[in-house]
């Protein structure tokens, strides 16, 4: 539309095409359905004016009109319920082999940490065509991570991960938005999203510094004495964390749970929560002692010792785990 | 409309009865009780207003430059938790319900008149709580209180605020308890359950929220209350606690709040309609029961609040289905009104101008419902001006404009005095037209991605804001325009007779205004609702009653 | 329904009219049937309003189940049963002194009120003892809260989560504070219910302030009998 003015958001990413067209079409039906009572409005209005003589005719009602308005709206509305939670469920559903971003959220900016490594503050450099992954967490209050050209959005919370993903389809920097009132300068927690060609993207992210985000971790395990308990063999006092992502996991009261990022976390800040059977409640906590970037390491690092398609793209050999199972490739 | 009887000079009524501001204050006729209310909501109406209009001339600009941003976060704060609920949900049922519920049903006054005046003092009391939170600091956390914002981290007055609203919820409570009690055992003879008028009806069904959902707010405000004060972890992560049990209590009653707020002015529109078509409303049990279908079934969807919030994709699907059944109902009762029309004998006094407007603006803020309630869509418009356009249809456009058309059709019943016919028919033009040019854009800025409660804005958003404050300009107009003349027409007015509008309802068959006691005996009801066709061939059933 | 041939009109009915017939009511009946009926109704907003903490305090059981077995562990289960028997036979004073208003029986009626109020002062007096022992320990939420090393009832060696177990506090202060000031408040109305009864102002014709105060304080007794076992009962069959 016109620049200074536009009157609908770019369509950047490959949900936005059925995200707009779930709403022209709701636009089309609400604009009949508005027509329709309008001009009944103003037809009856005008038709039935009062006129001297003219008594109004008492109508009751009837009830096959009743019937026929109420299940027709019902059923156009089952359409509009199913078609929405389809667009939905892809959503929510982020691609296998998404490259993933750790967000973390803070009154009032957006810190960013991609799984090569690379850092951003209100920006996020992604490739065009390439699917992405956020996890997303908060420090402080709840925030929501809004793309308004992507169509995603999603919460913030302290306290846990949330996800969302995208793929963008066209190369340009596009607005990131705070969208759930965080304070002060809520509407000054705002961003950019670059979407750039592969090379160029491959040519800023060489610029970039430290390592992958799992070899942080990996340190960071080392520093905090993970590996006392959590050994690579069978003797550790704490479960061995290889292959544990993402897997189911039996608990010492009967429950089986999936290794998710939420649960790494939980198991580090209140390992009391979920004990794996067959170990003891002796983990302490660190709930305090690790900040939320350093939480993020940790999480990635647990990703990187399972055959795990979040592992960073550059898959450089450093970055291969101690005795991760000779499966062949990375799964991309 | 021709009146039927030549009014009489200053007869005994509820108004002239007793003089002095004890007689007032003390006052256990529910008459007077309705008029304490209007001059109460009045007065916050015109606190919101306030508030809506800094927040219209702050987002004029694209940059935050009018106030500060924690002046603003504070406005858009106050100005949401003024209008709900110190404005909406009193509005209504406190002003038009108190006055003619106790009339349409028959009886001399509600229930409970004594509760009914501690339910204005409980009112008086929570908003002196409200101003005084208001003119020391204020509160900026947003009407929804998220946490752990508000109970950690904003440095404003919230408990002050949480408390006021906590003490305002038992006015409502009261309200709809006497109401309920009203209706079930104060009727009169003959007046049977479906020969109540439709505004009765559709006041029982916002009394069962108030009822049930009032006090879960109340809790919520209360742990929200204990958390700020004593460092509680109810709420808070870093404490064990879960701000999404936060949002589940807090929407458990707002949104059927909302349905409180609509609730009523559908009932007034029920009355408007049938009377300007001068026939019986289409479809009186569809009517009726979907007012309590309404009442029934919002209470089951209040987390399509929380669809990005962090729920599941399950719990998501279901709340979605629901949505769509609650939209239902308010589908139906559009359809009846507008088919009361057909073959009727249609008036155009303001009265049924803001029926009108009610009718086609509740239907385009209703469809956008549709939209909110579809996943898809809703993970891209949630949070942003589209909800707010959204719910302004609804609220201004539908709520507001039934109230104001309920004040000007019972107005001569309420004061004994016409309005200005012509300088009311204006106004009700100016407030549709200001009302759709402050809205509309706001659905387009909200799917360009502008988020709400922003105080500053990207620069290609403006275009649409400064629409929407020149719309809010004109509306503001057509507000004050009803204040002037009902204020004048209480000294200039022509006094009005029984039944300006020949109008159905027991209201309509005593004088104007009435007397204390409502009726000079108990009538005896032996006509159906909506009797139009008697009243107009002259074949009317004598009411048992003089004058 | 009113019975239709009870007029309204102010003429001379003062012998049919009890003097408590307020002026808005047709017939007696009618006004006793709308004052129970809203009492029952303001219950069912107090059910609400206690329903919000119950689901909270459900939910977070849920979650933290034991942990809270740990906090619950830690309160007086004797001194919450004796409560509980206190308030069952408080209700059946209440029902007596109804009773003796329906047969006329004053002493009975009077008796029974002054021995209701008994029941419940002792209620709040135990309770106030209950408070002084959490207070002493550090149980109160807040700066001054500890609640380290206390094990887990059916898992030694498992230490309870501080955090988890100051929510159970919380909500234990929230949830039996808001009854003890129900309790408050029903002393206040069995106060001016004594004090209209020792004036004589009940009949059996007309005892309605009796039984819905009666009604009131019956909720308040139900609201504990859920609270008791709900806090002060986890995992104690071990």
């Amino acid at each position: 539309m016109f620049d200074n003015f536009p009157l609908w958001p770019q369509r950047a990413s490959s949900m936005a095409g059925n995200v707009d067209a779930l709403f022209i079409f709701l636009v089309i039906l609400s604009g009949l359905m508005t027509l329709l009572i309008f001009i009944c409005l103003f037809y009856f209005a005008a038709r039935y004016r009062a006129c001297k003589g003219v008594l109004a005719e008492q109508i009751e009602g009837s009830i096959p009109l009743e019937i026929t308005w109420t299940l027709i709206p019902l059923g156009i509305f089952m359409v509009i319920f199913a078609w929405g939670a389809i667009v939905y469920f892809q959503q929510r559903t982020p691609p296998r082999d998404a490259t993933e971003v750790y967000v973390v959220a803070k009154q009032w900016m957006w810190k960013l940490e991609h799984a090569e490594g690379q850092r951003e503050i209100n920006s996020l450099h992604v490739p065009v065509n390439r699917d992405v992954k956020l996890i997303l967490t908060s420090q402080d209050v709840i925030h929501s991570f809004f793309v308004p050209e992507f169509r995603i959005k999603q919460d913030v919370l302290p306290g846990r991960y949330t996800v969302a993903w995208f793929r963008a389809t066209k190369t340009g920097t596009y607005h990131l938005f705070c969208t759930q009132y965080c304070g002060t300068q809520h509407s000054g927690m705002i961003g950019s999203i670059i979407v750039m060609e592969p090379a160029q993207y491959e040519a800023w992210m060489s610029g970039g510094a430290g390592g992958p985000l799992s070899a942080s971790g990996e340190k960071i395990f080392a520093e905090l004495g993970c590996a006392t308990c959590h050994r690579n063999d069978t003797q550790g006092r704490g479960p061995s964390l290889q292959g544990v992502f993402g897997k189911p996991v039996l608990l010492e009261d009967g429950r089986m749970i999936t290794a998710d990022e939420n649960y790494i976390r939980e198991s580090i800040l209140d390992p009391g929560a979920k004990i794996v059977k067959g170990f003891r409640p002796v983990m302490p906590t660190f709930q305090g002692l690790v900040s939320e970037e350093q939480l993020n390491a940790l999480v990635a690092y647990v990703k990187s010792l399972s055959v795990y398609s979040g592992a960073p793209a550059k898959n450089t050999a450093s970055n291969a785990p101690q005795g991760a199972p000779d499966q062949g490739s990375q799964v991309q | 409309m021709a009146t039927a009887t030549v009014p009489q000079i200053e007869r005994e009524n509820y108004l002239n009865k007793e003089y002095g501001i004890g007689s007032w204050l003390l006052t256990t006729d529910h008459k007077r009780i309705a008029l304490l209310y209007l001059i109460s909501i009045t007065f916050f109406f015109f606190i919101g207003g306030f508030y809506a209009l800094l927040i219209r001339l702050e987002l004029l600009t694209p940059a935050g430059d009018l106030v500060q941003a924690d002046t603003y976060n504070k406005i858009f704060t106050m100005h949401g938790q003024v209008m709900v609920f110190f404005f909406l949900i009193p509005s209504i049922p406190a002003v038009l319900g108190n006055f003619l519920i106790p009339i349409m049903v028959g009886a001399k006054d509600l229930a409970f008149p004594r509760i009914n005046l501690l339910s204005w003092y409980i009112y008086i009391v929570a908003g002196i709580l409200m101003m005084h939170c208001m003119l020391t600091g204020g509160v900026d956390t947003g009407w929804t209180f998220y946490t752990p914002f508000s109970t950690a981290f904003s440095n404003t007055k919230v408990i002050e605020a949480g408390l006021a609203i906590f003490v305002s919820g038992f006015s409502s409570i009261l309200t709809g308890l006497n109401f309920v009690v009203t209706i079930h055992r104060m009727r009169a003879p003959g007046m049977t359950w479906s020969r109540l008028p439709l505004f009765v009806w559709s006041h029982y069904a916002t009394s069962i929220i108030q009822i049930l959902g009032t006090p879960v707010i109340a809790i919520t405000l209360v742990l929200v209350v204990a958390e700020r004060a004593l460092h509680l972890g109810i709420f808070d992560p870093r404490l064990g606690g879960d701000p999404l049990l936060f949002q589940h209590l807090f929407w458990f009653y707002s949104h059927p709040a909302v349905y409180i707020m609509i609730l009523p002015s559908m009932g007034v529109v029920s009355e408007i309609i049938p009377c300007f078509s001068r026939k019986r409303i289409f479809g009186y049990s569809f009517v009726a029961l979907s007012s309590i279908a309404i009442a029934v079934f919002g209470f089951l969807v209040w987390a399509h609040h929380m669809f990005v919030a962090g729920i599941s994709v399950y719990a998501a699907l279901v709340f979605s289905i629901l949505s769509y059944a609650v939209a239902v109902p308010s589908a139906v009762k559009v359809f009846n009104w507008t088919a009361t029309l057909y073959k009727g004998s249609i008036h155009y006094d303001a009265p049924m101008l803001y029926a009108f407007g009610f009718v086609g603006l509740f239907t385009i803020g209703g469809l956008t419902g549709l939209f909110l309630s579809a996943l898809g869509i809703d993970m891209h418009v949630h949070d942003t001006y589209f909800v707010i356009a959204h719910f302004h249809y609804i609220m201004v456009g539908g709520a507001l404009m039934g109230y104001l058309g309920g004040m000007h059709f019972w107005w001569p019943k309420i004061s004994g005095k016409l309005y200005p016919e012509g300088w009311a028919r204006l106004a009700a033009l100016v407030v549709f037209l200001g009302f759709n040019l402050t809205f509309f854009p706001q659905f387009i800025l909200g799917y360009l991605g502008m988020p709400r409660r922003y105080h500053q804005y990207p620069p290609e958003f403006q275009v649409l804001n400064v629409l929407s404050t020149a719309g809010a300009s004109v509306l503001a107009v057509g507000y004050l325009m009803p204040m002037i003349y009902f204020l004048w027409s209480m000294r200039y007015g022509k006094p009005a007779p029984n039944n300006p509008w020949n109008a159905a309802g027991l209201e309509w068959t005593i004088q104007s205004p009435p007397t204390t006691f409502n009726f000079p005996e108990q009538p005896v009801v032996t006509w159906e609702a909506y009797n139009y066709d008697e009243i107009d061939t002259g074949h009317k059933q004598e009411v048992q009653v003089a004058g | 329904m009113p019975d239709s041939t009870a007029a309204v009109s102010t003429s001379a009915h003062d012998d049919v009219h009890s003097p408590a017939l307020l002026h808005h009511f047709a017939t007696p009946e009618q006004q006793r049937n709308s004052a129970s009926f809203g009492m029952w109704i303001f219950l069912g907003t107090e059910v609400m309003f206690f329903g919000g903490l119950f689901c909270a305090y459900l939910i977070y059981r849920r979650w933290y189940f034991a942990d809270f077995a740990a906090a619950s562990a830690s309160i007086d289960v004797k001194m919450g049963a004796i409560n509980t028997a206190v308030l069952i036979c408080s209700s059946l004073t209440v029902v007596l002194a109804i009773w003796g208003a329906e047969l006329r029986n004053r002493a009975l009626m009077i008796g029974m009120l002054l021995l209701t109020m008994l029941f419940g002062l002792t209620f709040l007096g135990i309770k106030g003892i209950e408070y002084k022992q959490k207070f002493d320990e550090h149980h109160v939420p807040g700066a001054s809260f500890n609640f380290e090393h206390e094990e887990v009832p059916s898992q030694p060696g498992h230490y309870a989560n501080a955090y988890h177990a100051q929510i159970f506090f919380a909500l234990y202060f929230i949830m039996t504070g808001l009854h003890a000031l129900h309790m408050v408040v029903g002393l206040g109305i069995f106060t001016w219910l004594l004090i209209m009864a020792w004036k004589g102002r009940f009949t059996p014709e007309y005892h309605t302030p009796l039984e819905i105060g009666g009604l009131y304080w019956h909720f308040v007794d139900i609201v504990w009998i859920y609270l008791f076992p709900l806090l002060y009962l986890i995992d104690r069959h071990k």
